[in-house]
């Protein structure tokens, strides 16, 4: 009976684990040894501790990786500025039957393509929609000026499309707050404001740092805003990727380069849970524990 | 003044709200077009239509997209969902050696964008010439929902009151019959949470299918093969019946659950469902 019992976990373990080893973690050895490959599409490519790809890969795409740190960076910043007091108004303000409505909004976006909801900013975009014509008249661009096809529309959809990640884990944090935390903080004479930046906020600390990587890691990898919403002046690293390994079919150069992603993702997110100082991204599980 | 004061935050909600509807009342907006737009237009010169409602079903290629959309997700659904609850099982009822790692390897792919899982299964797919189709989406699909079921069924877990279980044991159910009258249906809305939510996903995915597909189509990839030559309305349509269909699903669910709690309110310790707000 104690073996078995010692053996059940592994066995409810089994096939989910084998399958996220086989087809997550193996198939990133196989990326990183076709990034050391050399040869092409039509003769074949054969093993060849080809290093040379990882700096082919980078060469001449210098322009592209500041724009995929800078798109990715300012749409994480904005989303947070958004769904923050959306995310505060849900959980604190709200009546239980406005947030269940709301929170269903917030999550509504996921229930259409997320392909075709980019479409359907592309039209919203569009030289002389509505939209433009507004901002024209307000002066905000010029009068020939566009959206579509600028850094503005990419930043626009990447900060859009990612939103709900950002909305979703503030309001967790949020929702759990001890109201009487800042009955007590304003009970000591704290203002309003005070009780929101040394108690609310610090409490909601976990899910802004779950937020922000949740949002900023999709955005980052992202290649469907900057290519429907953008023009090739706006490309960043996965259309590159992208290309290389569909249109191009230079696997090695692909491997290397989305290999190179995968890293730069793994110390951005080091650094940045190192720093935020919490192990909000490894799951409350390990806190409901304690 | 004091009124908005008071209620700046809540307007301020509605707005971002909308915003986040935006998209989605312009594709149903669409649906009703005369002729497929590429710009958001209020003059609606071409007018309205009903046309391509009762057309819905007319173009085989866009038809058998769908089709294998919803097939492919059904399936990920039963696979991912049967062995990512498992999975949650494994990590919150047993302390075991290789815990932790388990931990690591359902959050990983979490933390890793899309497109990098994409190109690993394909590089992989490439080394082995293995030939791209329904199977590799199925391979595909399954593994990035895993962690998703995981994730929900889990933080049910958490709070699940094992006297219950122990209840059932003193009455001389056996850990099987325990399993199947106690726990299931207790864990059932966070099992049916996280099914709809490998579905959403499955059915939504476009960059890890762009990558594992070969020439078979899903819904997302013929829209994004007819986005250059110009999306028929259709595509509107049938984006707006599946917002409906999962919209209502979702809402029954919701309703359901709290139909349940009301239920288990006179029970102590009856405590909101946690999957569901997430």
């Amino acid at each position: 009976m104690t073996a078995r019992r010692r053996l059940t976990p592994y066995g409810l373990l089994a096939p989910g684990a084998i399958w996220l080893a086989l087809f997550f973690v193996v198939p990133m050895y196989f990326m990183g040894e076709l990034a050391l490959r050399s040869g092409t599409f039509t003769e074949g490519f054969t093993f060849s501790w080809q290093f040379s790809n990882f700096p082919d890969a980078l060469e001449g795409n210098g322009e592209l990786i500041t724009r995929t740190f800078l798109y990715s960076g300012i749409s994480t910043l904005l989303a947070l500025l958004i769904a923050y007091p959306l995310a505060y108004a849900i959980a604190v303000k709200a009546s239980p039957r406005w947030r269940l409505l709301l929170l269903f909004a917030v999550i509504a976006p996921f229930f259409t393509t997320y392909l075709i909801r980019t479409i359907a900013w592309k039209t919203i975009l569009a030289d002389s929609s509505p939209v433009v014509d507004v901002l024209q008249f307000l002066q905000l661009i010029p009068d020939d000026g566009r959206v579509l096809a600028t850094s503005t529309a990419v930043i626009a959809g990447l900060t859009y499309n990612f939103l709900p990640f950002m909305i979703l884990p503030i309001y967790a944090s949020l929702e759990r707050l001890d109201l009487s935390l800042i009955e007590a903080a304003k009970d000591l004479y704290s203002s309003a404001r005070q009780a929101f930046l040394r108690v609310t906020l610090p409490l909601s600390m976990p899910g802004i740092v779950a937020g922000v990587l949740l949002t900023f890691i999709p955005a980052f990898g992202d290649y469907v805003n900057a290519q429907l919403l953008g023009s090739p002046n706006q490309f960043m690293i996965g259309n590159r990727i992208q290309s290389l390994y569909l249109a191009d079919r230079n696997y090695p150069e692909a491997a290397a380069l989305s290999f190179l992603m995968m890293a730069a993702v793994l110390i951005v997110v080091l650094v940045y849970i190192r720093a935020a100082g919490t192990q909000a991204f490894m799951g409350d599980e390990e806190e409901a524990r304690a | 003044m004091a009124w908005l004061r008071r209620n700046g935050l809540m307007v301020y909600a509605g707005f971002a709200v909308a915003y986040m509807l935006i998209p989605i009342v312009v594709i149903a907006i669409f649906s009703f077009a005369e002729t497929p737009r590429d710009r958001l237009d209020f003059s609606l010169g071409g007018g309205f239509t009903l046309e391509y409602w009762q057309n819905a079903f007319s173009i085989s290629e866009l038809n058998q997209a769908l089709l294998r959309s919803l097939e492919l997700a059904a399936l990920t659904t039963v696979i991912a969902t049967a062995i990512g609850t498992l999975m949650a099982l494994a990590l919150v009822r047993y302390e075991f050696f290789g815990r932790r790692a388990s931990n690591l390897l359902i959050v990983l792919p979490m933390a890793t964008p899309e497109i990098v899982m994409g190109a690993s299964l394909l590089s992989m797919f490439v080394v082995y010439g293995i030939g791209l189709g329904f199977t590799t989406l199925l391979i595909a699909h399954v593994m990035f929902c895993i962690s998703f079921v995981v994730v929900v069924v889990r933080s049910r877990l958490i709070g699940f009151d094992r006297s219950i279980e122990e209840a059932a044991a003193d009455l001389g159910a056996t850990p099987v019959q325990a399993f199947r009258y106690v726990t299931l249906p207790l864990l059932a809305p966070a099992v049916i949470a996280s099914a709809l939510l490998a579905f959403a996903l499955s059915i939504d995915d476009f960059v890890i299918s762009n990558f594992n597909s070969g020439t078979t189509e899903t819904f997302p990839l013929y829209v994004y093969g007819v986005a250059l030559r110009g999306i028929p309305i259709q595509v509107n349509v049938l984006a707006t019946m599946l917002f409906i269909v999962t919209a209502s699903a979702i809402a029954l669910v919701i309703w359901q659950q709290r139909r349940a709690e009301r239920m288990a309110a006179v029970l102590p310790d009856a405590e909101p469902d946690p999957a569901l707000s997430v």
